[in-house]
């Protein structure tokens, strides 16, 4: 079954042509790797894809639903959480109440139920926190529950960002470049952690990244990007061999690995 | 320390506070009581003010119109009429408010209400804009507020004002709204909609993206803040008992900001705090104004200068306190135990 379908998405600001026609089909349960040199799109077409912005053309289908010019907020309620490159933590509240904070968007009761801490709504936040503390304890971040978010090392604030897209409840998940400034310890814990929350939430993964081992060790299925274009698309082994993508990427990261 | 002690240690508090105002209100010189009022008034104001900025981080300077409104409300529908008949010599006052005399709980309320209303009017169109952009929209629509109340001679009696509203504000009506207001505020920043609240406050951009819809959850506080500025309205109207449209000027808005930067914004505790520095040292400056003699030198009189020492006394606090007194810290009883911990540790050391 597809889950996310994108056609002929572009984004132009002003003069500069940022993504130009896009097109990319997501089916469920998949994990699929969207690489490119820095600059060539990739998070404005995340940032289209949760509605952050308006597509200058195209369409955005998810679910069978057309949302295309639809709010953030409504885009994550029909399933679709994403993390950010340069962290966005709610970095003054708690790491619990940041985590509590996804599952607003699924509250039922009313602010009056709530400011009169009515039984339902009492009900309601015990459920909040339970389940909050238990996507803690996924990302093993239990025991810093009562922290600043501020506070936490660079690590966990990356796995805090998850933890919070999670608690929304999304069948699609993105992450953008969850492997930034990570070694390679941690990097391969992250792989391990992306299969499990995959198979543990029934998940769908669309993943940015920079780093070649985590992108080419994980996602069976690659699209290399270069100035909003996408210049391949395939296996990593056909990407690794691609003459486009070695010009436009590899040749460089090569150079730097050596 | 249990949360049972605690909230054994809060109702007994709050058992001691109303037997207190009970008292004061029979016993305490009108002039004091007057001066309670006025800082339960002003913390009314200022926890809702807090709520906008403190909570969700948008900046409004719009309070002085919600709370004209609330104050315009409450003294039509609680003036006597012949009273009403007195005032709208110029122009009378139009039909059915001239027949209308209500008692003055549901005119507080439906001062509130109105003001409640107008928060959502005025919210709607404030809150697309950001930071000073919307500040500077909301100043101008309490202007509006205010210029409408200037002209509307046949219901707000224009610059003539409204004399001789019934002074039905007393301790218990002015402290039960107080502790009311603080209550839902308080048990709103802690549900699920405060941390969304906080979220927005946080990063827009983060909160947006996990579901949380802004412009919703701002109105939502923008219009909260409104009725309860309007319930203060209507307490304020009928404690001075005279209000004409120069009370609500800007300056109230400015004056309800200031308490709240001196308290400490984000902190309910620091409002209230902020209301009784603000109001008593109001007072207390009050010599000031008059002539002074210092040995052989005599200062004449300088109405105003009591202005001047309370900016001072202000910028002294900020200069120390850079959040404010309370920061963003609560008053808690496990805060204030820990405060005479070492006290009691002494004492057994020594005996």
């Amino acid at each position: 079954m597809r889950i996310l379908k994108t056609e002929g998405l572009s984004k132009h600001f002003g003069g500069l042509v940022a993504v130009s026609d896009f097109n990319v089909e997501i089916e469920k349960g998949e994990l699929v790797g969207l690489i490119g040199p820095n600059g060539s799109g990739k998070t404005t077409i995340f940032n289209l894809v949760t509605g952050l912005y308006k597509p200058t053309a195209g369409e955005i289908h998810f679910d069978d639903t057309n949302i295309t010019g639809f709010r953030p907020d409504r885009i994550t309620g029909l399933g679709i959480a994403r993390t950010f490159q340069n962290i966005r933590l709610f970095s003054e509240l708690s790491v619990l109440d940041n985590v509590k904070i996804g599952h607003h968007l699924r509250l039922h009761s009313s602010p009056f139920v709530a400011a009169f801490g009515l039984p339902a709504y009492r009900r309601e936040e015990a459920e909040i926190t339970k389940n909050s503390l238990r996507l803690l304890d996924i990302t093993d971040l239990a025991s810093v529950a009562q922290e600043q978010a501020e506070g936490l090392p660079y690590g966990q604030q990356r796995k805090l960002e998850i933890a919070r897209a999670l608690a929304t409840g999304p069948k699609l998940l993105l992450l953008d470049e969850p492997a930034a400034g990570m070694n390679r310890e941690e990097i391969r814990e992250l792989m391990d952690f992306i299969h499990r929350i995959m198979h543990a939430f029934d998940l769908t993964v669309f993943l940015v990244e920079h780093h070649m081992r985590l992108i080419m060790g994980i996602c069976p299925r690659i699209l290399v990007l270069d100035h909003g274009v996408t210049i391949a698309h395939g296996t990593p082994v056909e990407i690794q061999n691609d003459p486009k993508v070695i010009e436009a990427y590899l040749g460089v990261e090569e150079e730097e690995d050596a | 320390m249990s949360r049972q002690t605690s909230r054994i240690l809060t109702a007994i508090s709050l058992i001691a506070l109303f037997v207190f105002l009970r008292w004061a209100e029979g016993n305490l010189d009108p002039y004091l009581r007057r001066i309670l009022n006025l800082i339960a008034i002003n913390v009314i104001w200022a926890v809702t003010f807090n709520l906008i900025y403190g909570y969700t981080g948008q900046f409004s300077l719009g309070h002085a119109g919600f709370i004209a409104i609330g104050a315009y409300t409450t003294a039509l529908l609680t003036l006597p009429l012949a009273q009403k008949e007195q005032n709208f010599f110029l122009t009378p006052l139009i039909w059915p408010l001239s027949n209308i005399h209500i008692p003055f709980l549901p005119s507080l309320i439906l001062g509130a209400l109105l003001a409640g209303i107008a928060g959502i009017l005025i919210g709607i169109p404030s809150l697309q804009l950001r930071g000073d952009y919307m500040a500077l929209v909301t100043l101008g629509f309490a202007e509006v507020i205010r210029v409408i109340s200037m002209n509307l001679q046949s219901i707000t009696n224009g610059s003539l004002g409204l004399k001789g509203i019934p002074g039905y504000t007393n301790l218990l009506w002015s402290w039960g709204c107080a502790a009311f207001t603080i209550f839902i505020v308080r048990m709103l920043a802690n549900s699920s909609y405060g941390r969304a609240f906080k979220a927005i406050r946080e990063d827009e951009i983060a909160a947006e993206t996990m579901g949380v819809s802004i412009f919703y959850h701002k109105l939502m506080a923008f219009a909260i803040a409104a009725l309860f500025a309007g319930l203060g309205g209507g307490l304020f109207a009928n404690l001075i008992s005279t209000i004409d449209p120069n009370v609500f000027t800007y300056i109230l808005s400015y004056q309800v900001v200031t308490v709240v930067v001196l308290g400490g914004v984000g902190s309910i505790t620091g409002n209230v705090l902020g209301s009784a520095i603000y109001v008593s040292l109001f007072e207390l400056l009050r010599p000031f104004d008059q002539p002074m003699t210092f040995g052989s030198i005599t200062i004449p009189g300088r109405p105003g200068l009591r202005m001047v020492m309370l900016s001072i006394i202000f910028l002294l606090v900020i200069l120390f306190y850079r959040r404010g007194l309370m920061g963003s810290n609560e008053f808690s009883w496990r805060w204030l135990l820990s405060k005479f911990q070492p006290l009691f540790e002494r004492a057994r050391q020594e005996g």
